[in-house]
């Protein structure tokens, strides 16, 4: 009898070292990066970084770049969501088990794991390239493509966790809103979705932490500008395209440059996600 | 009713409000309902018992047709509800959802406030001016003895009540709607015996206003709230008769065996 409590306190010991090494790991390289990005931005991180714009190279900001990618990230997150949101909740109340919804989540899983470059390319080749034609040469990259490119990413992300937390949802709920005569639609509107809420919201600002990091489908569609843009059929700037440029150039202070930009962007995300937290438990606990 | 030949067979009564005739039922291949007649009296409470597994809930869903929602299920025979056959796809599935309300075995609130629980299902049936609404709610939440517990916060979360608050909560929302009959599927299990107390003193009142058919897993439960028990087997109604009857002395040895837990 002791022997096996003993064998049993050894095993759990074990197991939760283990397990707190496994999280020590992700907590530690979350730490580095965050470190690291502060610890070689920090030169570039002052009033500028929000008041200047790229023009100026290593004596400017990232103003339009950001400005960019609030404009693009808001296209995408604003084409995926209604249309994510919709076609989640046909795939959960409406197909479910049946061929054609299996089938159709399965692509759509498919497009969650597609590469992003294609994705931009795939916006390239269906808006640039046309608009290009349309305006008679005149290349017409524009943060709305871009927009579009980040919806495709978005789009799948968001389907996945409304079908998912729809899914959920105990059935009894459904009964007890049948029972009472009310019909599906109704049932779906007014008390499914709401029972979801917070699981979707959590989904899109997701979603939104996901695209906001994106470089490749920004490449062929927003391509990038270096002055400010508001209009989104102009060519736009991005953080992450910034990045991805500053990073390649040969001067010191245009590496911290970005170094700063990637500090905001991480900082970016981790609000987000502290905040899909915060919508997530403040609805648990006035479930209690 | 002392013949035993004749103890499954559907009671006389008076003015029954179901009439079940030949009914069958089938998950898929699986035969879940194997004939069921019965007569289930107005304005009394019938108790369905038997093992896990013996088709008492199956039974029970029939009755609002709520299996329909689900594919691959298929209901046949016939069971009329003041003689009219509810499994006549003519049969509008509003009108008979408005007249039986139906309470799980869980408590389900809906995501919303307590008022709004209990006014959703008048407004999708009838449209009622404010006051009116208000006083409808506090009508079913006096009936379903919550009205002293909620009174001053029905603008609070339902999901925020106890389970045993949320149950009599269900209990109202489905009473609201005035139905004439009330189907209750397990409705304590997931509760304590103070709340259980509590239902089954409000089956007992609301007996005088509704017919109800309740399914219940406790023996004890079924005797002190019910008129009439059905004891249900395999899929098959073994016998069905006055409460007082069937726990003192049952005609079948089936019966016997499982209401002195001697079933194995």
């Amino acid at each position: 009898m002791n022997a096996l409590y003993l064998r049993r306190r050894i095993t759990n010991a074990l197991a939760m070292t283990m397990s707190m090494l496994a999280t020590l790991v992700g907590l530690a390289f979350l730490a580095w990066i965050l470190w690291e990005t502060l610890r070689q931005g920090i030169s570039a991180l002052d009033l500028k970084l929000f008041t200047k714009i790229t023009a100026y190279g290593e004596d400017g900001g990232l103003l339009n770049s950001m400005v960019g990618s609030l404009v693009i990230n808001f296209i995408g997150i604003g084409i995926a969501t209604p249309i994510g949101v919709l076609a989640g909740t046909w795939l959960a109340e409406y197909a479910n088990r049946t061929k054609l919804g299996e089938s159709i989540r399965f692509l759509n899983d498919i497009l969650l794991s597609a590469p992003s470059i294609v994705m931009g390319l795939f916006v390239y080749t269906i808006i640039v390239l046309p608009s290009t034609a349309l305006t008679h040469g005149n290349t017409t990259f524009s943060g709305f493509a871009g927009g579009v490119a980040l919806a495709l990413i978005a789009l799948p992300v968001i389907v996945r966790t409304t079908d998912e937390m729809l899914r959920l949802v105990p059935s009894t709920l459904r009964e007890a809103a049948l029972s009472l005569g009310v019909p599906q639609w109704k049932l779906t509107v007014q008390i499914l979705i709401r029972a979801a809420r917070s699981g979707i919201i959590t989904g899109v600002l997701l979603a939104l932490a996901r695209i906001s990091g994106e470089t490749a489908p920004l490449l062929f569609t927003a391509f990038g500008n270096n002055y400010m843009a508001i209009n989104p059929m102009e060519k736009m700037s991005s953080l992450p395209q910034i990045i991805y440029q500053y990073a390649n150039d040969p001067g010191e202070s245009m590496h911290a440059l970005a170094w700063a930009g990637a500090f905001v962007i991480t900082m970016f995300v981790l609000l987000l996600s502290l905040a899909s937290r915060l919508i997530l438990s403040r609805t648990k606990v006035s479930h209690d | 009713m002392t013949d035993p030949a004749l103890a499954a067979r559907p009671l006389p009564v008076a003015s029954p409000k179901f009439t079940v005739r030949d009914l069958h039922f089938h998950y898929g291949d699986f035969h879940a309902l194997k004939g069921i007649d019965m007569d289930i009296p107005e304005k009394q409470v019938t108790a369905i018992i038997g093992p896990s597994g013996c088709g008492k809930s199956t039974l029970l869903r029939i009755f609002n047709r709520i299996y329909a929602i689900y594919p691959k299920l298929r209901a046949t025979g016939s069971i009329l509800l003041d003689g009219e056959n509810i499994l006549d796809p003519r049969y509008s599935m509003n009108r008979l959802r408005s007249k039986i309300g139906m309470v799980f075995q869980k408590p389900v609130p809906f995501p919303m406030t307590i008022f709004e629980n209990v006014a959703y299902g008048i407004r999708h049936h009838e449209k009622l001016s404010r006051s009116d609404m208000e006083g409808r709610v506090e009508q079913a939440l006096r009936s379903s003895a919550l009205w002293g517990e909620v009174k001053d916060k029905l603008k609070q979360n339902a999901l925020g009540l106890s389970g045993g608050q949320q149950q009599r909560l269900c209990i109202a929302r489905a009473i609201a709607l005035k139905p004439e009959v009330l189907l209750l599927d397990e409705p304590t299990s997931a509760l304590d015996p103070i709340a259980t107390g509590r239902i089954e003193q409000l089956v007992e009142e609301l007996k005088s206003e509704f017919t109800i058919v309740i399914v219940t897993h406790n023996m004890q439960q079924a005797a002190r709230v019910s008129d009439l028990t059905a004891f249900m087997y395999l899929g098959e109604l073994i016998e069905f008769d006055k409460t007082e009857k069937i726990f003192t002395k049952p005609d079948k040895k089936q019966t016997e065996d499982y209401i002195t837990g001697r079933f194995g």
